[in-house]
């Protein structure tokens, strides 16, 4: 069961291109990446486009599928209609190299700025010991694949260029908060309050949960309500919240 | 909510570097559907609400008290046998009573997490839809004044606790007749009751709550009640969207349900 | 001269999977400055795949596990062929590099008292898997990956740049490793984004590039394992071993085709799936071999029985060795008792309820509803062999992971030959990139630290000419306008081969210019057809006559591939990459089927029709595949002579003390009797 499919497909670089039109075959059980690569294969061999596991593990094939920010080897062709034009574009909110591939270097740049796990001082390796339900939190936001749909589709810098030197994105906002929630981590035993500088450093503050993030996660993960909102929650205790603050001074609440 | 095209230098999506993509999205789906019905129906519940909450009539038909009522602050309000009849606010009030108390429940779903995405998709375009390019030319989110005030959300969930148990209590008279007799039961009563347990779920589903039992902890482990009690609300706040809408039909309904019977447009039921 | 982008490091590392990354964290840490090369974005390489755990012998599990118990049972995996001290190596050092991974801030899933908890998997005796999860492989990669964060922030703290001492060239491929005279020099590559070249001059390589799965049609692997660190040893004059030790997993989807080559985990088996044939036959009692018979039940309602009550019921035969059940489904796709699309079905929709299948098997069913509409509940599976992993790679040094013959190139992790011997334990991957990875940094880094300046290699100007003629042939492969367009093919063939060695010499297009007439190869179709053969005829079981007709398609491929010609240009253009692949693949196709067709044997993941049983006079021979001439003139080869030589090798004998951790009558069954007399 085959049937010749219109595709539109977003070709150029960093200097203009444009939508280009293509009729191809498209076979039972398909996703988009099959496709992409079949024009890849008969019709269009220089077209860009990234990719590497074609199951759904490494988070490289992202792209914009019909307006929406997807994996293309998740978007199966059994969800358009045989006669549905589907238009195939790079991610729009970063800046494009080639067709479909586009430079990411934002989302690395912003991992850099975070800072990193900071191990208990005095335990060595083989002593750590950590109970189940307190890692749990934390493996949810550790299942991400770093495909940066969430960076993508976020209106904070998808739509405002000038806001990315100040907002680390879902993705980073995430990475705080799963280090903020790791039973071990030591930050705070260094003088660094995650929570805190989520909101001071990483622009915590510009996002209005408005989970275009967690709508777009090709994992699943609940951004929004699991990392996000406990995260400004948390900055809420240390910055706007005057009883948490007294109740920590009085009672030296160990957490 | 079709918005002015405005010339301004080329950002957002069309920022140089960028794909060169004309259209400011490429969505097929109905993305603008969502939106739409948020507006339509909180402009709905604020209209409704407004009249009601001016109308200073037809909010206590016993023994049901409209949840617009209640509790009752000032001292003029229509007598109610039993009820949350506080009088705090002397005879100077001379407006709705349902005024002082509204601001309280306004206030905890105006800052709700849930509330908020709706509200800056639907009235804000902040944004429309996922990837659908809002129309400010900037954006400064929940970072100043006033949105920064968001982060009072947790203070109003305490006072919609306290609200909870008032209009707990509330349901509760439901149960006496006209006269003062337990073992009273109309549809009145079914209503009032449906509502605060639509109230009660979504008070305790709310993300502050959920931070408050549990969430701010590091260690799960050393605090297995308040642990428990996470999960539990956990699995409410997963139903937060729903609840929130179902709770504020429920509020309006409630209130319908007063006014109608209040008003003698319509005679409660009584099952026994 | 090429004009090329040049930096300077001490060490190299290409490939940023478990084993480069690891690699250079250690090389890092050992204060020197480091490169790291891949040909992804950073934190996408195929380690993310894997699902199982780490085999690490914690003992937190069961108490009695300990080193020599692990070592045993990979010794007992690989059929005796591992190098013993890699092996032994592993297993003495896999906690240790587990519990660092906890230090960088890994999560893996814990036990009762808070220890990491460990899974059982097939040929480990005790529960010894760490694991997250399904997940592990993306723990493991984004565990190394923040680790790599977290020195390059300290070098900003320090220095002001993130970069002053580590640094990931991502999205760039690595075509030739660079020489002075017989010593590393460093590495020549492309950016795939721009197209450009760039030179990096290091004293030290440590290849850690995966494996070489995109040989073949069916396979579980990414685009990414092309063999590139297979080849780029080969070509540095560096050998390698066990290449005729290729890994299927039996079951791997074959249709539909968003999902082919997708592992169908063991565990739907385990939980009761069925494999049938066209006719609906449950065909394994079959094929269950004689040394099987009693442990394996014989009718369906024996086997059945076993899922509820094991102790009193035999195995169900679908529950053979992975090669068994392999075999046993080529043999029916081969009488033509096959599913459409040339597999078997395995069924387990029939067999349990959809909310147990979802409840047992959440990863697998949600897998393949989302990739490829298949509703595992409803409908059985088309399945078949598929290649999984390549027990072969360079041959190093055990301790120190040095490739060798060629001083200041290292190996670590898949590329790396000799650890699983003859056929990989599940979860034994994971741990080999952490421990042979750290030790190629290390030794890497030592290598690199005791060379003075003055020592240190340089890159010849001639070489980087060469190597970047080699890369732009694909641009050139088109004929030149007004060639009279009558030569026969062989003369096109002739002229290429003449242009290749024109290009290995002193670099220009003369490939295309030198009077060549046949219309450019399209890269697609070679690959294609390069996948075909090694599926067909080098796959999981093996036939002398079938690899002969292989290595005469290869031949043909090969001279067909210098004219593989690409239209565009260079800024990431896939079908050049693809072009400049296939001499990797082709190359390590060659060594995989001469080394197969060499070892009459069958032994873990070499398997031959022909000779079916496992001999112990092959257990201490390794087979070494070299090039076969010096690797500027590998273009100029003689078409039937092919570019591989290959000479057999005996094996260092086990130490004494290891062998003591086995009974004599299982040695018996792999050691000759003067192995055992010794």
């Amino acid at each position: 069961m085959s049937y010749t499919g219109h595709f539109r497909v977003w070709r150029g670089d960093a200097e203009g291109g444009e939508l280009k039109d293509f009729e191809v075959e498209v076979n039972e059980g398909e996703v988009v990446l099959d496709v992409i690569h079949r024009l890849q294969a008969t019709q269009a061999h220089d077209l860009a486009v990234r990719w590497n596991c074609k199951a759904g593990k490494c988070g490289s094939c992202s792209a914009e599928v019909n307006g929406r920010p997807r994996l293309m080897c998740m978007t199966r062709m059994s969800v358009f209609a045989e006669d549905e034009t589907v238009t195939v574009t790079p991610m729009r909110a970063f800046p494009v190299l080639r067709d479909l591939v586009t430079d990411v270097s934002f989302n690395y740049a912003k991992a850099r700025e975070i800072p990193s796990f900071v191990p208990p001082p005095g335990l060595a390796p083989g002593e750590y010991r950590m109970a189940q339900q307190d890692v749990g939190r934390s493996q949810e936001f550790r299942k991400c694949i770093e495909c940066f749909l969430c960076q993508d589709t976020c209106h904070v810098v998808r739509d405002h260029e000038e806001n990315k030197p100040d907002f680390a994105g879902p993705r980073f906002l995430m990475r705080i908060a799963e280090l903020d929630m790791h039973p071990l981590d030591a930050a705070a035993e260094t003088g660094l309050d995650r929570a805190r500088t989520a909101q001071d450093v990483h622009g915590l503050g510009y996002c209005n949960i408005t989970k275009c993030c967690t709508e777009v996660c090709p994992e699943q993960i609940h951004i929004t309500d699991n990392a996000l909102i406990p995260m400004k929650e948390r900055t809420a205790d240390r910055k706007y919240d005057p009883l948490v603050w007294l109740g920590d001074r009085i009672f030296r609440r160990d957490k | 909510m079709a918005s002015i095209e405005r010339p301004r230098p080329p950002a957002g999506v069309h920022t140089p570097g960028r794909a060169a993509i004309p259209a400011r999205h490429l969505r097929t789906d109905r993305w603008w559907l969502a939106p739409t019905v948020t507006v339509v129906v909180l402009t709905a519940f604020v209209v409704y609400s407004t009249w009601r909450a001016f109308a200073n009539a037809d909010y206590y038909a016993a023994p049901y008290v409209s949840p617009f009522y209640s509790p009752c602050l000032a001292s003029d309000c229509v007598p109610m046998r039993g009820g949350a009849d506080l009088a705090v606010f002397g005879p100077w009030w001379g407006i709705s009573p349902a005024l002082i108390v509204l601001i309280f429940p306004l206030g905890f779903r105006l800052t709700c997490y849930y509330y908020r995405k709706a509200y800056y998709r639907g009235f804000w375009s902040a944004p429309p839809a996922c990837a659908v390019a809002e129309p400010h030319a900037r954006y400064t989110g929940e970072t100043r004044l006033p949105l920064v005030l968001q982060n009072v959300h947790r203070y109003f969930f305490y006072f919609a606790l306290a609200f909870a148990v008032i209009l707990s209590y509330d349901a509760a008279l439901g149960f006496r007749d006209p006269a003062g007799h337990w073992g009273h039961m109309g549809l009145g009563t079914l209503v009032l009751l449906a509502n605060i347990a639509l109230i009660w779920a979504y008070t305790l589903s709310c993300h502050s709550c959920r931070h408050i039992v549990g969430g701010r902890l590091k260690h799960f482990s050393r605090h297995p009640v308040r642990y428990r009690m996470w999960t539990w609300v956990s699995r409410l706040n997963a139903h937060h969207m729903a609840l929130a809408w179902a709770s504020l039909v429920g509020v309006a309904v409630a209130d319908l349900y007063v006014y109608l019977v209040a008003s003698g447009a319509f005679a409660d039921p009584r099952f026994f | 001269m090429t004009a090329v982008e040049r930096h300077n490091y001490d060490v190299v590392v290409v490939g940023a999977g478990g084993a480069g990354l690891r690699a250079a964290i250690e090389a890092r840490g050992q204060g020197l400055r480091t490169a790291v090369i891949c040909k992804s974005l950073f934190g996408k390489a195929h380690t993310v795949m894997a699902e199982g755990g780490i085999a690490a012998s914690m003992g937190n599990s069961n108490p009695h596990d300990n080193w020599q118990t692990h070592f045993r049972d990979t010794l007992r995996g690989g059929k005796f062929l591992n190098q013993w001290r890699m092996a032994e190596l592993h297993a003495q050092e896999a906690p240790e590099r587990v519990w660092e991974l906890e230090t960088w801030g890994a999560l893996f899933d814990r036990t009762k008292d808070g220890r990491i908890a460990q899974r059982n998997f097939g040929g480990h005796e005790y529960a010894r898997l760490a694991h997250v999860g399904d997940r592990t492989g993306l723990e493991l990669i984004r565990t190394l990956q923040q680790r790599i964060v977290a020195l390059q922030q300290e070098d900003f703290a320090d220095a002001g740049d993130f970069e002053a001492r580590l640094r990931v060239f991502q999205e760039c491929t690595v075509t030739r490793v660079l020489k002075d005279g017989e010593r590393v020099a460093g590495v020549f590559g492309y950016e795939r984004e721009s197209g450009r070249f760039f030179v990096i001059e290091a004293p030290a390589v440590v290849l850690a590039t995966g494996g070489i799965g995109k040989s073949f049609k069916v396979t579980s692997n990414s685009w990414e394992y092309t063999g590139d660190g297979h080849a780029l040893a080969l070509l540095a004059g560096a050998p390698l071993i066990n290449m005729e030790f290729v890994q299927f997993h039996p079951t791997g989807m074959v249709w539909p085709p968003s999902v082919k080559g997708i592992l169908v985990t063991e565990g739907v088996r385990g939980d009761g799936g069925v494999l049938r044939n066209s006719d609906g036959k449950r065909f394994m009692f079959d094929y269950v071999p004689e040394v099987f018979k009693d442990k394996y039940a014989t009718s369906e309602e024996e086997a059945d029985g076993w899922y509820a009550d094991p102790d009193t019921h035999r195995r169900p035969p679908e529950l053979l060795p992975r090669d068994e059940v392999a075999r046993a489904i080529n043999s029916e796709v081969k009488a033509g008792r096959g599913s459409p699309h040339g597999g078997v079905f395995l069924d387990i929709a029939s067999r349990l309820p959809a909310q147990e299948i979802q409840r047992r098997l959440p990863s697998m069913h949600h897998q393949f509803r989302e990739l490829a509409d298949v509703d595992i509940t409803a409908e059985p599976m088309e399945v078949g062999p598929t290649c999984h992993y390549v027990m072969g790679g360079v041959d190093v040094d055990p301790d120190t992971a040095a490739a060798g013959g060629v001083p200041g190139l290292f190996a670590a992790g898949e590329v790396a030959g000799g650890m699983h011997g003859s056929n990989r334990l599940g979860g034994n991957s994971l741990s080999d990139l952490l421990v042979f990875g750290r030790r190629a940094g290390l030794h890497a880094a030592r290598y690199a630290q005791a060379l003075t300046a003055s020592q240190r290699p340089a890159v010849a100007d001639a070489q980087v000419d060469a190597a970047a003629a080699e890369a732009l042939r694909p641009f050139s492969a088109e004929p030149a306008e007004g060639t009279d367009g009558a030569a026969p093919a062989a003369v096109g063939a002739a002229g290429g081969a003449a242009g290749g060695a024109a290009g290995g010499a002193a670099g220009g297009a003369a490939g295309g210019a030198g009077g060549a007439v046949a219309p450019p190869e399209n890269p697609y179709t070679l690959h294609q057809e390069l996948q075909q053969t090694m599926n067909d005829l080098v796959g999981i079981i093996r036939k002398e006559q079938e690899m002969e007709e292989a290595l005469t398609r290869l031949a043909d491929l090969r001279t067909r591939s210098r004219r593989a010609g690409v239209e565009g240009h260079r800024q990431f253009n896939p079908g050049w990459h693809l072009a400049i692949d296939l001499r990797n693949m082709l190359l390590v196709s060659e060594c995989v089927a001469r080394a197969a067709l060499e070892r009459t044997e069958s032994r873990g993941g070499h398997t031959r029709d022909d000779h079916p049983q496992m001999d112990r006079r092959w257990r201490g021979v390794n087979l070494v595949c070299e090039l076969a001439s010096p690797p500027d003139q590998l273009a100029a080869q003689d078409p039937a002579a092919g570019q591989i030589t290959l000479r057999r090798r005996d094996m260092p004998p086990i130490r004494a003390d290891l062998l003591d951790l086995f009974e004599k009558d299982e040695l018996r069954k792999y050691l000759t009797d003067e192995e055992l007399g010794q």
